[in-house]
Formats: C-alpha cells, sequence, structure tokens
C-alpha cells in the first residue's frame, strides 16, 4: 500500500471541499455555531415562566405570599387579572403558562390559625415545563408554610419551633447545572456521526453517480487506498471541529476534561473510524446522492439527535425505544465521553461501553471494506 | 417522481420518524435511580426512605453502607441520585434537634438533577412538616398551626404526557422536511443535470414551471398532514380537539412558507449536496432550535428571541399546540395565521422572482 497512491485522492478531495466552501462551513461553522446556540440560548432551564395572578384578597399578606415567586428569576410577572374570565384567553393564547389564584380568605384563614389553600392553573401542553413549573409553584409555597406555621405557633406562646430536618442538597459533577455542560459531550457525538457518516457517503456516491468511479477502477490505485484516501479528509476535518469544541467549551463554559485526554482520543476515533466505516456501508448501497443523504441522516443524524441521550435521557422512554437505542454506537459514545469529560472517571466506569464500541467499529470496517472491494473490483 | 425509492422513503420516513420520537421524545422525569445511603437504621428514618421511594420519582437501586460507594454508582451512571441518613436521625428528631439530610445528584443531567432535586426537597420538607404536627399532637397541643397548601389544576393535558406535546411539534418537523428540502433538492438536481435548461427553451411560462415544479410536494405535504392526524388520533390517542378543516387550513398556509423556502435554497444552490448542506444546517437545524420546540423561548437572549418571531415554525407550533390540544379557534389563532400568511407571501413572492431572474 503506497502512501504516494492514496495522496492524490486525499488532495482531490480537498480540493473538491475547497471549491464548495459550504461543507468546510458546515463542518467547521455549524458545530461552533451550536456551541453558542446551547451555551446561551438553548437549554432546558424552566425559568422566566410567564405566571399571571388572581389575588382575590388584594391584603397587605396576599401581596407579600405573591412577591415571593417573582424574587427570583423562575417567574416572570405578566399580569394581575380583573376576573376569573380572563384566565381562558390568557391561558388558550399561550399568553402566561400559569395563574396563581389566592382565595378572598387567605390571611383570615391564616389569622384564625386555619389552612388555606392556593389554586394554580397550569397549561400542560409542554409537560416537561409544566411539571418543573409545578415543583417550584410546590416549593414555594411549601417553604411559605412552614415559616406560617412556625410563626403562628410563636404567637400561641410557644417557643420557636426548629425544623426538624436540614435539607443538605449536593451537586456534583456539574454544581451549577449548566445545561452546556450536560450538552457539550451530545454535541461532540453529533457532529462527528454526522460529518462521518454523511460526508463519506456522499463522496463516494457522488463519483458513482457521475461516473468518475470506472476511472478509479481502471487505475493501478487498490480498494483500500481509495477508502483511505477518501476518508482521511473527513476524519482531518470533524477531528479539527472536535477539538474546536472542546476549546470554546473550555473558553466559554469552563468545560475542561476531567479524566484522562489520552483515552477521550481512544474512544472518539474508535467512534469516528466507526462512522467513517458506515458511511462507506451507505455508499455502497444507494445510487444517487440525494438517496445517500437521506439514508445516511436518518441512520445517524436523527437517531442520534433523538436516541442516543444526547437531548432526551434513555432512562424515560418506553423499553422498546431504549432496546433500539442498544443498537447505536452513540450511545455507548455518549456515555463514555461524559465520563471521562465531566466525571473523570477511568476505563473501569464504562469499560463495558467502550467494548461495545469497539465491536461496532471493527464489524462497520469489516463489512464496508468487503463491499467496498467488490465494488472497485 | 420518477425514483421509485424515493417515493416509498417519502411515505415511510415520515411515519417511522412520527412513531419513535413521539415516544422516545420524552422530558417527563421518574423513577430516578437512588443510591440509599441509611447509617441510622431507625423506623423513621426508614418512613423517610420509603416516603422518597413510595413516589414514582425515585426508585431506589442501591442500599450501601459507606458514602464512597456512592462515587462508583454515580460516576458510571447506575443511579442519577444519593440520599445520606446521619447515625442519630431518630435521636435527633425525638429531642428537637435539628438533623442534617444530604441530597446528592449527578449534575450531568441538568433536567433530571434540578427535578429531582425539586422533588426530594418537597417530600422531605413535608416530612418534617408531618415530623412537626406529629409532635404538637403527642405533647397534648390543641390550636394546630396553620399550613397553606396548593390545589393543582393541569389544563389541556392533565396527565402530563410529554407524547401529547412532542406528537403535535413533529408534525411541523415533517412537514418541514418533506416539502422544503425535497423542494429544494429536486429543483436543483435538473439544474445539476442540465435538463432545467431544457424546460426554459419550451414554450411554458416560468410561473406554470414552478406551479409545476411545487405541485407535487405540496401534495406530499397534504398527504402527511393527513397521515399524522390520523396517527395521532387512533393510535397516541391524540384527537384533534379543535377544528380539523381549520387546522388544514392553517397547514396549507404553512406549506406555503416551506415550499417557499425551499425554492428559495435552490436559487441559492448549484449542486444537490449544497442544497441538502444549506436547507438542513443553514434553515432547518435553526428554525427546529429557535422556534420553541424542543428549548422554551423564554430562555433565550432577548436578540435571539426577536429573531425567533421571523421563524414560520414557531406559529406553526402555537397553531398545532392550539388545535390539537386547547381546542381553541381561529379567534384566538388569528395572529398566528396572519404571520404565516405574510411571511409566505414575502418568501414566495421573493424566491418567484429569483428562479424567473435566473432562467431568464
Amino acid at each position: 500500500m503506497a502512501a504516494l497512491n492514496i495522496m492524490p485522492i486525499v488532495r482531490k478531495e480537498f480540493r473538491q471541499i475547497k471549491r464548495d466552501k459550504r461543507i468546510l462551513g458546515v463542518l467547521l461553522f455549524i458545530p461552533a455555531m451550536m456551541l453558542f446556540m446551547f451555551g446561551y440560548a438553548l437549554n432546558f432551564d424552566v425559568k422566566h415562566t410567564r405566571l399571571a395572578v388572581y389575588d382575590e384578597e388584594q391584603s397587605r399578606l396576599s401581596r407579600e405570599f405573591i412577591q415571593l415567586f417573582f424574587n427570583s428569576e423562575y417567574f416572570d410577572y405578566v399580569r394581575t387579572l380583573q376576573s376569573k374570565s380572563e384566565i381562558n384567553e390568557l391561558l388558550d393564547g399561550e399568553h402566561v403558562r400559569a395563574v396563581l389564584v389566592v382565595p378572598s380568605t387567605f390571611s383570615k384563614d391564616l389569622q384564625k390559625g386555619r389552612s388555606t389553600s392556593i389554586q394554580v392553573i397550569v397549561d400542560g401542553a409542554n409537560s416537561n415545563a409544566a411539571a418543573t413549573v409545578l415543583g417550584y409553584i410546590n416549593a414555594i409555597i411549601q417553604q411559605y408554610s412552614l415559616k406560617v406555621m412556625s410563626q403562628s405557633f410563636m404567637r400561641l406562646g410557644k417557643q420557636q419551633i426548629t425544623l426538624p430536618i436540614d435539607f443538605e442538597p449536593r451537586i456534583w459533577y456539574n454544581p451549577e447545572l449548566k445545561s452546556a455542560k450536560f450538552l457539550v459531550p451530545g454535541l461532540i457525538a453529533f457532529i462527528l456521526m454526522v460529518t462521518a457518516v454523511v460526508s463519506t457517503a456522499l463522496s463516494v456516491v457522488r463519483e458513482r453517480e457521475l461516473g468518475t468511479m470506472e476511472q478509479i477502477m481502471v487505475s493501478p490505485i487498490k480498494p483500500i487506498e481509495v477508502i483511505l484516501g477518501k476518508t482521511i479528509p473527513y476524519t482531518a476535518i470533524s477531528l479539527v471541529a472536535t477539538v474546536m469544541i472542546l476549546v470554546l467549551g473550555y473558553i466559554l463554559f469552563d468545560i475542561s476534561i476531567k479524566g484522562s485526554v489520552l483515552l477521550l482520543s481512544m474512544v472518539t476515533f474508535f467512534f469516528l473510524v466507526g462512522g467513517l466505516g458506515m458511511g462507506l456501508l451507505i455508499s455502497t448501497l444507494v445510487e444517487t446522492q440525494q438517496l445517500a443523504f437521506m439514508i445516511a441522516v436518518f441512520v445517524s443524524m436523527l437517531p442520534t439527535f433523538i436516541l442516543s441521550g444526547f437531548v432526551f435521557p434513555i432512562r424515560n422512554m418506553p423499553l422498546i425505544i431504549q432496546g433500539i437505542t442498544y443498537l447505536l454506537p452513540a450511545r455507548y459514545f455518549l456515555v463514555a465521553l461524559r465520563a471521562i469529560i465531566l466525571k473523570g472517571a477511568g476505563l473501569s466506569a464504562f469499560w463495558d461501553q467502550a467494548i461495545v464500541l469497539c465491536l461496532y467499529t471493527v464489524v462497520m470496517i469489516g463489512i464496508s471494506s468487503l463491499r467496498m472491494r467488490k465494488i472497485l473490483m | 417522481m420518477q425514483d421509485k425509492k424515493m417515493l416509498r422513503l417519502s411515505i415511510v420516513a415520515p411515519i417511522l420518524q412520527l412513531i419513535i420520537l413521539g415516544y422516545a421524545a420524552s422530558f417527563d422525569v421518574s423513577n430516578i435511580p437512588m443510591v440509599v445511603c441509611d447509617f441510622d437504621h431507625s423506623p423513621s428514618s426508614r418512613e423517610l426512605i420509603r416516603s422518597l421511594t413510595s413516589t414514582e420519582y425515585f426508585t431506589a437501586v442501591r442500599y450501601c453502607d459507606k458514602t464512597s460507594e456512592i462515587d462508583a454508582q454515580l460516576d458510571d451512571g447506575h443511579a442519577s441520585v444519593a440520599v445520606v441518613i446521619p447515625d442519630g436521625f431518630e435521636k435527633d428528631l425525638g429531642s428537637g434537634k435539628t438533623t442534617p439530610v444530604q441530597f446528592i445528584a449527578d449534575g450531568t443531567e441538568t433536567s433530571s438533577a434540578s427535578i429531582g432535586l425539586n422533588y426530594a426537597y418537597l417530600i422531605i420538607s413535608r416530612y418534617s412538616q408531618r415530623v412537626v404536627l406529629e409532635s404538637l399532637i403527642k405533647r397534648g397541643s390543641v390550636m394546630m398551626p396553620a399550613t397553606i397548601s396548593a390545589e393543582f389544576r393541569v389544563w389541556y393535558n392533565p396527565e402530563l404526557k410529554s407524547r401529547n406535546f412532542m406528537v403535535p411539534g413533529v408534525l411541523g418537523l415533517l412537514l418541514m422536511v418533506m416539502t422544503m428540502i425535497l423542494t429544494s433538492l429536486a429543483i436543483v438536481k435538473e439544474k445539476e443535470l442540465g435538463t432545467l435548461e431544457q424546460i426554459v427553451v419550451t414554450p411554458i411560462r416560468p410561473y406554470q414551471l414552478i406551479i409545476g415544479k411545487l405541485t407535487p410536494f405540496f401534495l406530499i405535504g397534504i398527504v402527511d398532514v393527513v397521515l399524522v392526524v390520523f396517527f395521532a388520533t387512533f393510535i397516541f390517542s391524540l384527537p384533534v380537539k379543535g377544528s380539523v378543516l381549520l387546522l388544514f387550513f392553517l397547514c396549507l398556509i404553512f406549506l406555503m412558507t416551506t415550499l417557499g423556502l425551499g425554492l428559495f435554497i435552490s436559487t441559492i444552490s448549484r449542486t444537490q449536496q449544497q442544497a441538502m448542506m444549506t436547507a438542513i444546517f443553514f434553515f432547518m437545524l435553526p428554525m427546529i432550535f429557535f422556534s420553541g420546540f424542543v428549548f422554551p423561548i423564554e430562555n433565550m437572549p432577548k436578540i435571539i428571541q426577536y429573531v425567533s418571531y421571523l421563524i414560520p415554525l414557531r406559529y406553526f407550533f402555537v397553531v398545532v399546540r392550539g388545535l390539537f390540544l386547547k381546542g381553541v379557534g381561529l379567534d384566538i389563532l388569528w395572529p398566528q395565521a396572519a404571520a404565516m400568511l405574510v411571511f409566505g407571501i414575502a418568501i414566495l413572492s421573493m424566491s418567484v422572482l429569483r428562479f424567473q431572474k435566473r432562467l431568464g
């Protein structure tokens, strides 16, 4: 296998990429843009929830209670309603996500030591946000309830009640709960998967569609040299993109690689090679770029986005779907990535994932090179 | 369309995507695997643990004797949270002293972590409250202190099934993929293969050419809408609460915007690969991200929130959610309909002009 034979193909591929700057833009600019987006704009934190209030009593106490909700960034004050009928319109038109109704007997009940309840109406269409909002509101009300309880107890002349349990929360690996830290490893997996599979598939199929494949077949180049020549440029570019994401992640979001960089490189390399293998396999199965692209997207990009644990946690998926996720290399890669980057864990934490990843890569490369050889012979 | 495989793909693919996304895409947080480190082993500590695990939020996966075991469990992801009850818990409760209960959460899955912490805080402080009330009763206190509780009403989706949120959203995605991307690809393919020039020299008028090119994808869009409504109603038990006719009408307006965008992309791309990359990475992905489907718009910086007003998908989601889940009518949805109409007319006119210029 002569390196001399590979170089012309590599050079041609690079020339192709340079001629169509858009591919380069996609491979380098898009990851950076996604990182920015995920870091600053896109997250799952449920903050600035639009909240309207209907205060039936409008006493000092009720206003004090209502103010509790707007003291933090979790709720944004939208409006105080004049009548109950406004609730329908506000929720139907998605102007607010929740409405608080403070009863007209609020302070009277509390002063007499009677328990009272606040009605909370929540837009359940976005169930995740709704569940979280319910939880926040519940927590705020619970806190106030404990305060009221100890105050009324004091007023009864007894000593101050001490709360029996001191709740001590500890958040590991990501103390400030930055969504970016959760999303960055997934982003790397996503970018690598898309680049490896889609570009490899397209680059080979393009030759078949344009008819230049025959020229390659009659030349003395060996199949393995063609494969290497075609995949090296995209490998290089996606590795550059990965490093760029990691560097940007460090600069912007303080995401440093807590674990071993060597381990990270090895795992990434295996994943990338497996993805390239899959791209090659796809290119041997179809003849038009259109089809190659669609299949590549449906087999790599969409499953990686939806099913790999990148955005949606796998644990919450129905068991059948969880079974499907076992077929995705990105799933295993993501566990390893998160373990190394965020938790600083060693191979012992994800050795089972690593084995599956290696197996997958070997199988992919094996099948695709067999088929490539058949085509190029 | 000549390519039989493409035809089959454009019908099978949406169905598959819809099914998988509908089932898989869930942020519902339940059964969070928990490590329990109980150093007290008393009835009170067991009761606290039970109050956590008897809910659907937490599932105890391991009972440990050493806090170092928590490290291993969280590191490899077998558990996502851990609760540590110190030795002397029951004794402290009995003597009125404050005792600390540590709750550890794996912060890498940020949404699960914050929701889990919130639930834990809620459950544990309710337990606290119960302990105080019980001790008051035991001391023979006649006056019970007042407490405040919340009475929740969840509208539109009382069981909080995230599927109900995802399925309407997927409709928007599918329409966009099937109409915008396929349109641009088909037109560019003709440009690439040179067959477009052949058509130009025939006596066909430009607008007839455009209508001819867009109609198949328009029909595909309609078929997709029908399919989604069918699947939603009969397989996901998610019928359209509002008027189905209104849904179709508003989908038509949305299709105007996607077809217009597809046409536009075909005028700025030379090769199919270019069209694909542009459509997906420069149009579809940003539109998905900033339309409020997966990530709430309220969290974005104000500048980006303003940009999201330019995205037709944003209005389409409000429409679809409104019609599927809330049963609202045009009286509530007219702003969205108007916005999409304006955008649709604008992008179609612009793309048609560009297209004619290129042909001429």
